[in-house]
C-alpha cells in the first residue's frame, strides 16, 4: 500500500520533467537580469544574525538583487541542509550560509553549487572544499592586537592587568591569550599580566572570578575578558563595587549586553566585529561570484560598495578587516 | 422483522471513501496536483528526492511508533536512540573499527535501549510516557557525553553516498527500499497477524486482551524492543546521511514522529489506527513543509500550519465519528421510532 503512495508520488513528480527543463532555463534567464540572494544563518530569531542579515539586505538592495533570508529553528546541521536544497531546487545565484556543522552541510552544498549556486560561508565556515568564499570576520591576531591596545591605553601603558576568560580548555581563548602575552612582552615592558582565571562562559561563574580576582589583586588596574558572557559579568559586578571607574575593563563583548555599563561608565569601550558589515561584505562576495566578477581564487579583487575594495587571500578566504570598537558614541547604532 | 449485522453497516464503498485514509490520500494528492501546477520548481524529481530523503527517518520510526502508540503506550525516546546510535557509529569508526561492524553495534545498542523502556514498561508496570521522558534524557545525555560537543565527520565515502544514493536514475533514494520492506513486514505484523490482533486489544481494553489470551507483557516488550532497533537504524541513516555523527543529531524527532501518527488517523488512547494512514501523515507533513519552504515561508509560519493541521485532524476524527449517526437520523428508512418517551407526557 505504501509502494503505491510513494508510487503515484513519483510518478507525478517524473510526469513533469518537461516542465523541469523549462522551468530551469526560465529560472537562470531571470537570474542573468536579477540575481537573487540567499541569506541562510545558523538559525532564525538570532540578534546577531538578524543584524548581519539585515546587513546583506541592505548590499543586495544597493546593488539591485532581490534578498531571502531563510533558516532553521534551532542551529542543527540537518535542518539547514533542507534549506540548502530548497536554494538548489530554486537555482539561487548566491546562498549566504553560516554553518551550522563544518562537514554535515557540504554533501547538500555541492549539489547546489553543481546547479549553479555560488555559496560564500560567512561567520562559520564549512570545509574550504565545500564552499567557494569564506568571509572571515577578524583573524585571531586582529582579536588579541585590538585587545592589547585597549587595555593599555586604557591604563596608561603600565601596571597590573589580568584576563577572565571562557573556559581552561576554550581552543580560540587559549590562542588569543597566547598573543596577548606575547604583544605585552615585546611591546609593553611595563605591564604585568598577573592572573589568568577562568568564569567557564557561566554568568555566576565569571562574576565570582572577577570579585576574587579584584580582592587576591589589590593593584590591579586592567581586566580584559575575551568572551562575552565574562566581559557582562565582569562588568555586572564592577559597575556596583568602588572599583567601579578605577579599574579598567575591556574584552570582546556585544552591545546589547554592553549597552547599560558603557553609559553608566563603568566600561569605556570593548571590541568585536561588525556583524552589519559582514553580511553587507558577504552579500557583495556572492555577487562578485555570481556575475563572474571573480572565481574565488587568491589575489581576485571586488569592491563591496561602501566598504571599498577587497583582495580574496588563501584558502578562498575573504577577511572583513580590523575588530570594531564599541564606545559610548556609536553603541546605541547596535541592536544585537 | 429480523436483521443482520450488514444491515447496520454502510455500503463498502461509503466505508471507502469516509475512510481516514481515503481522505490522507486525496488530501495529498490534490496538494501534489496544485503544487505541480502553482509552485515554481515544485513539480520536479528533485523535490521528491529530498522529500524522501528528508522525511526517511520519520518514516521509518513512525512504523513501530504507530503500534505502540495502538496499544495505548508511547515512546519518547527516540530521538536520542537515533542521537546515542549515532554517536556510537561515529565513535566506532574513529577508533578504528570496520563501520560494517560498527553500524550493527549501533544496532545492538537501540535493541537494548529498547530493552531498558520495554522492561520498564511491560514488567516493573511504569507508565510509559515517565519512563520514556526519562530515557530521552538518559540517552541524550550518554550520547552528548560519549562525544561532547566535537563531531566525528570522517565516514568512508563510499558509506556516505550510499545513503544519498538513488534506485538507478529514478529520483527515489535508496533508502526507500528498506522503508518499503519494513512497511510491508510492519503492516502484515499489526493488520494481518494474531500479534497484531492483540496490539489492538491491548489499546482497547489491556484487561480484556489478558483475558482472552494476548501476552500483555510480551507484547509491549517487543514493541519497545522494535522501536529501539528501529531508531537505531534510522540513527545509522541519519548520520551517513549528513556525514557527520553528533551527540545532538535528530534533536526532537520524536516529536515530529508523534505527530505524523497521529495526523495519520491514530488514537492517542490507543486501539485504534492504520499504518497506511500513519504514512500519508508523514507524506503529507513532509510535501506541505517542502512546498511551503519553496515559496520562501519561513519555518515559524510552517510549524504554524502543520500544528494547526494536526489539531484540526484531532478534532476530525470526532467530528467523523459523529457525522454517520447525523446521517442515519435524517434518512426515512432506518429512522429510530421516537414515540415512547415523548408521546406520553
Amino acid at each position: 500500500m505504501a509502494a503505491a503512495i510513494i508510487g503515484s508520488l513519483g510518478l507525478s513528480a517524473c510526469g513533469n520533467a518537461t516542465d523541469d527543463a523549462t522551468s530551469g532555463s526560465s529560472g537562470s534567464a531571470s537570474a542573468a537580469t536579477k540575481l537573487s540572494i540567499t541569506f541562510l544563518p545558523k538559525n532564525l530569531g538570532n540578534p546577531y544574525f538578524d543584524t548581519s542579515d539585515a546587513g546583506g539586505k541592505k548590499a543586495v538592495e544597493e546593488f539591485g538583487g532581490t534578498y531571502a533570508e531563510v533558516g532553521p529553528q534551532t542551529g542543527s546541521p540537518d535542518a539547514q541542509v533542507q534549506y540548502i536544497n530548497t536554494a538548489a531546487q530554486q537555482r539561487t545565484s548566491g546562498l549566504v550560509i553560516s554553518a551550522n556543522d563544518p562537514k554535515a552541510i557540504c554533501d547538500a552544498v555541492n549539489q547546489a553549487r553543481q546547479a549553479g549556486t555560488k555559496v560564500v560561508t560567512f561567520d562559520s565556515d564549512t570545509d574550504p572544499t565545500c564552499r567557494d568564499l569564506f568571509v572571515n570576520q577578524a583573524t585571531a591576531e586582529g582579536i588579541a592586537k585590538v585587545q592589547t591596545d585597549l587595555v593599555t591605553k586604557g591604563i596608561g601603558d603600565t601596571g597590573e592587568i589580568a584576563i577572565l576568560s571562557a573556559s581552561a580548555n576554550a581552543t580560540n581563548q587559549n590562542a588569543w591569550i597566547d598573543m596577548i602575552k606575547k604583544d605585552l612582552a615585546a611591546n609593553h615592558p611595563n605591564v604585568k599580566l598577573v592572573d589568568v582565571v577562568y568564569g567557564n562562559d557561566d554568568d555566576q561563574t565569571s562574576f565570582d572570578k572577577t570579585a576574587a580576582l579584584l580582592q587576591s589583586h589589590p593593584n590591579l588596574k586592567g581586566i580584559i575578558s575575551p568572551t562575552t558572557v565574562g566581559i557582562a559579568a565582569a562588568a555586572r559586578y564592577l559597575s556596583t563595587s568602588d572599583k567601579k571607574g578605577k579599574v579598567y575593563l575591556t574584552g570582546l563583548g556585544t552591545p546589547n549586553s554592553m549597552k547599560e555599563f558603557v553609559k553608566d561608565g563603568t566600561v569605556k569601550d570593548f571590541a568585536l566585529w561588525n556583524p552589519g558589515d559582514l553580511g553587507y561584505l558577504a552579500a557583495f562576495a556572492a555577487k562578485a561570484l555570481a556575475d563572474g566578477t571573480i572565481t574565488g581564487k587568491e589575489g581576485d579583487k571586488f569592491t563591496a560598495g561602501s566598504l571599498g575594495e577587497y583582495t580574496v587571500g588563501a584558502d578562498s578566504v575573504v577577511l572583513l578587516g580590523d575588530p570594531f570598537v564599541f564606545n559610548a558614541e556609536n553603541i546605541d547604532q547596535f541592536n544585537f | 422483522m429480523s436483521r443482520t449485522y450488514a444491515d447496520y453497516t454502510h455500503p463498502w464503498w461509503r466505508r471507502l471513501v469516509v475512510s481516514r485514509e481515503a481522505v490522507m490520500l486525496a488530501l495529498l494528492v490534490g496538494l501534489v496536483v496544485w503544487a505541480v501546477g502553482n509552485i515554481v520548481f515544485f513539480g520536479t524529481t528533485l523535490t521528491m528526492t529530498f522529500l524522501l530523503l528528508d522525511t526517511a527517518p520519520v518514516l521509518l520510526i513512525a512504523l513501530p511508533m504507530t503500534m505502540v502508540i495502538i496499544t495505548g503506550e508511547i515512546d519518547l525516546s527516540v530521538a536520542s536512540v537515533v542521537g546515542l546510535s549515532s554517536v556510537l557509529l561515529g565513535d566506532l569508526t574513529r577508533s578504528g573499527m570496520p563501520i560494517a561492524l560498527a553500524a550493527v553495534l549501533a544496532l545492538l545498542a537501540g535493541l537494548a535501549c529498547g530493552a531498558l523502556n520495554g522492561y520498564l514498561v511491560a514488567y516493573v508496570g511504569l507508565p510509559s510516557l515517565a519512563v520514556t521522558i526519562g530515557t530521552l534524557a538518559l540517552f541524550r545525555g550518554l550520547a552528548v557525553g560519549l562525544l561532547g560537543t566535537t563531531a566525528v565527520t570522517d565516514f568512508p565515502k563510499e558509506w556516505t553516498s550510499l545513503a544519498t544514493s538513488q534506485v538507478g536514475s529514478t529520483g527515489v533514494p535508496l533508502i526507500t527500499v528498506p522503508f518499503l520492506v519494513l512497511a510491508g513486514a510492519f503492516a502484515l505484523l499489526l493488520h494481518f497477524s494474531s500479534f497484531g490482533r492483540g496490539v489492538y486489544d491491548i489499546g482497547l481494553s489491556k484487561q480484556a486482551a489478558l483475558f482472552s489470551g494476548v501476552d500483555v507483557r510480551r507484547t509491549v516488550l517487543v514493541l519497545f524492543l522494535l522501536t529501539g532497533v528501529v531508531s537505531a537504524f534510522a540513527g545509522v541513516y541519519f548520520t551517513l546521511r549528513f556525514g557527520s555523527a553528533r551527540g545532538d543529531n535528530a534533536t526532537g524527532l520524536e516529536l515530529q514522529v508523534v505527530a505524523a501518527v497521529l495526523l495519520g488517523g491514530v488514537s492517542i488512547f490507543g486501539g485504534r489506527g492504520r499504518l497506511l494512514g500513519v504514512v500519508l501523515g508523514v507524506l503529507l507533513i513532509g510535501t506541505i513543509s517542502s512546498a511551503l519552504r519553496l515559496q520562501g515561508v519561513t519555518v515559524n509560519v510552517i510549524n504554524i500550519i502543520i500544528g494547526a493541521l494536526l489539531i484540526a485532524s484531532v478534532m476530525s476524527t470526532s467530528v467523523l465519528a459523529w457525522l454517520p449517526g447525523l446521517t442515519r437520523r435524517k434518512s426515512p428508512g432506518t429512522s429510530p421510532q421516537k414515540t415512547p418517551s415523548g408521546v406520553g407526557s
